[in-house]
């Protein structure tokens, strides 16, 4: 109640100030630092370009405290016309049906140009529903890649270019890097819940769950118990028990970049957007930078790795003026040389395939080696229904639950097994809840 | 005692004397907890486009979750562990500070400090310090023989989150403790010296006995203070981990409510709360009270 009042106070006074001229659109988002900074440039330079709207960014804070901000101001109808929402909060987004409006149908009732296919295919697959209709923007999409010290490899009498492609060299590599005494740890991983169980899963063609992972509706059951992640897990265990690996924190897993940084680990897997922050933080070593490792007994051929990011939602319940605003403003967005700015100075993943090849011919992937591996990890063979993305009710508790069961497993509490099944069945429950909720 | 009796004879007056404070009890106090109350009762999605009435099974699915038991007999560890801590370190402070003369001022300021510093501000600051890859306390730790990870050990978490909050709240035991010492009359104090009791036999027999006022009041304060305004150091330090070792009622109704947007489930969880709360604070009026000596 609280919250509903000062939202309202809020967004009074924001409607107060109003100047007549322009229609107002207003566009939450979680983008702090230098990253909100850029945001509100591209906002700035849209204005700039046209004198009938003007595109308001507000940083609500994290991406959970935003989509609740969004949704209590929705309640108190009050809310913002675009908001972003975080990948795991699309599930909620999708069960939503009347508070928001899908964007493909945003473009047709305003005669925009919007063109699926001109979009980068497992970055769109992730946001459309089961007909191939695109529910929301992709704005910041990024994919975890592995990252080396590659000074640290050559201080272990390893090749400083040739980085670990398999699982097996991962800890062939650490158990170098360890009993050479070049660094104490082999290695770390941020999200052990989007890295090492998710796209692990993508990656190797395992079902995360059923129905096309979510894909199919809401009767969707978690199936992420299975042998690949299994012995992923137990071999993430066996690995920490033997000084190779190191845990990096729940959530994030903040604590992996620090480790990296500080030398004590000599790879970390962590998102494509993490590049920026390697390279500043990376004063006194050279980082490199790699695809994921795999499994060779599983697959041969890995799969696309899945993204994690946000999305720009429209919410229901605006004017026709407020829409055909957020329209040009989205069509202003999707332009290759917006696109490729933002993606070439956060470390996000280039939208559209003219993006990315506006890069290609500017030069900017010959000039920044490593920048393009997350587009390539992303893009490499056909996604299959495992590959193409999840799409689950009340994720963020689920991912609370997966790093839970993580952490019994690395105290020694629980087993592999043991630890994903209870993953899974505690998961399930809160499927079923949701699916109760949005019937 | 004679007492002037002074007599209204408006009989609107009061009420509009009371009328802000009612006002702002109704807007801020009743109105949101009747909402929840009404919450609790209702399976709604997130946007609130679809409510329906399901009755107390929000509530029979908590009593049947493992994990909401024990967040409840951890909150019961969290709560006394921070009481006691916080309240011992406080008495001990005072008794301390109030036999100093001349320095009396400066150490006061200096221990009320902590109380200045905000809970996320405390959180994050413990949290540093006990970093297991960076901080402070487990490098010095591992040479005792300790290896610390709260990431990994909950039992260690919990340790951490005790300290940052009881740290925090020491404080303020302190302040209330050495105004309750200052208040002891000194004729009491000079009349046992007299009669030869050194300074810990007054400390027991007098001091004590006489603060059991301000210490019943502590009690309840410190209580209630666990059980709603840790949030930001759980938060700050540990995120409710590892494996919900941390997971207090109050941050599993945010964890609940605010990222899992479950919102019967979290208005079930904070009226439970709201009611443990009451619960406990008519005991401590009822039977714990009749003991205190004012």
């Amino acid at each position: 109640m609280f919250k509903k009042l000062g939202l309202a106070a809020a967004a009074f006074a924001l409607s107060a100030s109003t100047s007549l001229a322009a229609t107002e659109v207003t566009w939450w988002h979680a983008m702090g630092g230098e990253l909100g900074k850029k945001l509100e440039e591209i906002a700035t330079k849209f204005n700039e370009s046209q004198s009938e709207y003007k595109v308001v960014p507000v940083y609500k804070g994290s991406y959970p405290e935003t989509l609740t901000a969004a949704i209590a101001a929705f309640r108190a109808n009050q809310q913002p016309a675009i908001v972003q929402v975080f990948e795991v909060g699309t599930g909620t987004m999708m069960a939503a049906k009347g508070a928001v409006y899908p964007v493909y149908k945003l473009m047709k009732d305003e005669g925009e140009s919007f063109e699926p296919k001109s979009f980068l295919g497992p970055v769109v697959g992730y946001y459309s529903d089961t007909q191939g209709n695109i529910l929301s923007l992709p704005f910041n999409s990024s994919t975890p890649i592995l990252y080396y010290n590659k000074d640290v490899f050559k201080k272990a009498g390893l090749d400083p270019e040739v980085a670990p492609k398999t699982w097996k060299e991962v800890e062939e590599f650490s158990k170098k890097i360890v009993t050479s005494g070049a660094a104490k740890c082999g290695f770390t991983s941020a999200w052990i819940t989007w890295v090492q169980t998710e796209n692990l899963s993508a990656i190797h063609d395992q079902p995360f769950g059923t129905l096309e992972n979510g894909f199919g509706g809401l009767k969707t059951q978690f199936s992420f118990n299975g042998p690949v992640q299994q012995k992923h897990w137990a071999n993430l265990k066996k690995w920490q028990d033997e000084g190779l690996f190191k845990y990096g924190g729940p959530v994030g897993g903040d604590n992996a970049a620090t480790m990296f940084y500080a030398q004590e680990c000599a790879m970390t897997m962590n998102s494509s957007a993490g590049r920026a922050g390697v390279i500043n933080n990376a004063k006194t070593f050279t980082p490199g930078f790699a695809p994921l490792p795999y499994y060779d007994d599983v697959t041969k051929e890995p799969k696309n790795s899945i993204i994690g990011g946000a999305t720009l939602w429209v919410l229901n319940g605006k004017d026709k003026a407020t829409y055909k605003g957020v329209a040009k403003f989205f069509s202003y967005l999707s332009k290759p040389e917006v696109q490729a700015d933002w993606h070439q100075y956060t470390g996000y993943l280039p939208i559209t395939n003219a993006a990315y090849d506006l890069g290609k011919s500017q030069g900017y992937y010959a000039k920044n080696p490593g920048s393009d591996i997350a587009i390539e990890q992303i893009t490499r063979g056909t996604p299959s229904a495992n590959s193409k993305g999840l799409r689950f009710g009340n994720f963020t508790q689920v991912r609370t639950i997966v790093d839970e069961e993580f952490q019994s497993l690395l105290a020694g509490k629980k087993d592999a097994k043991q630890a994903l099944d209870s993953a899974v069945e505690r998961g399930n429950k809160l499927l079923r809840e949701f699916e109760a909720a949005n019937n | 005692m004679d007492t002037k009796k002074t007599t209204f004879n408006n009989r609107l007056l009061p009420y509009l004397l009371l009328a802000p404070q009612l006002f702002i009890t109704l807007v801020f106090f009743i109105w949101p907890a009747a909402q929840a109350v009404k919450s609790s009762f209702e399976r709604e999605d997130p946007f609130g486009l679809s409510t329906v009435f399901v009755g107390l099974l929000h509530y029979e699915r908590l009593f049947d979750d493992p994990n909401y038991l024990d967040a409840l007999s951890r909150t019961a560890v969290f709560a006394v562990s921070v009481t006691a801590l916080s309240m011992l370190l406080g008495l001990a402070f005072a008794a301390s500070v109030d036999r100093l003369v001349r320095s009396g001022k400066v150490y006061t300021t200096l221990l009320v400090w902590p109380y200045a510093v905000a809970p996320v501000v405390a959180g994050v600051l413990w949290w540093f310090l006990f970093n297991s890859s960076t901080g402070l306390m487990p490098f010095f730790l591992e040479k005792i023989g300790i290896h610390w990870d709260h990431d990994l050990n909950g039992t260690q978490a919990m340790i951490l989150i005790i300290i940052a909050a009881a740290w925090k709240q020491v404080s303020y035991n302190f302040l209330f403790f050495l105004a309750g010492l200052q208040s002891v009359p000194q004729s009491l104090m000079e009349a046992a010296a007299i009669d030869g009791s050194g300074p810990v036999k007054r400390f027991w027999t007098i001091s004590l006995p006489l603060l059991s006022p301000t210490t019943f009041f502590l009690f309840i304060i410190n209580v209630n203070y666990t059980m709603f305004d840790t949030f930001p150091i759980v938060d700050a330090t540990t995120v409710g981990g590892p494996a919900q070792a941390t997971t207090t009622l109050v941050y599993k109704v945010y964890q609940d409510g605010y990222l899992g947007l479950n919102l019967g489930s979290s208005s079930a969880q904070s009226v439970l709360l709201m009611l443990i709360v009451m619960v406990l604070t008519f005991v401590q009026f009822r039977y714990v009270e009749r003991r205190v000596q004012y």
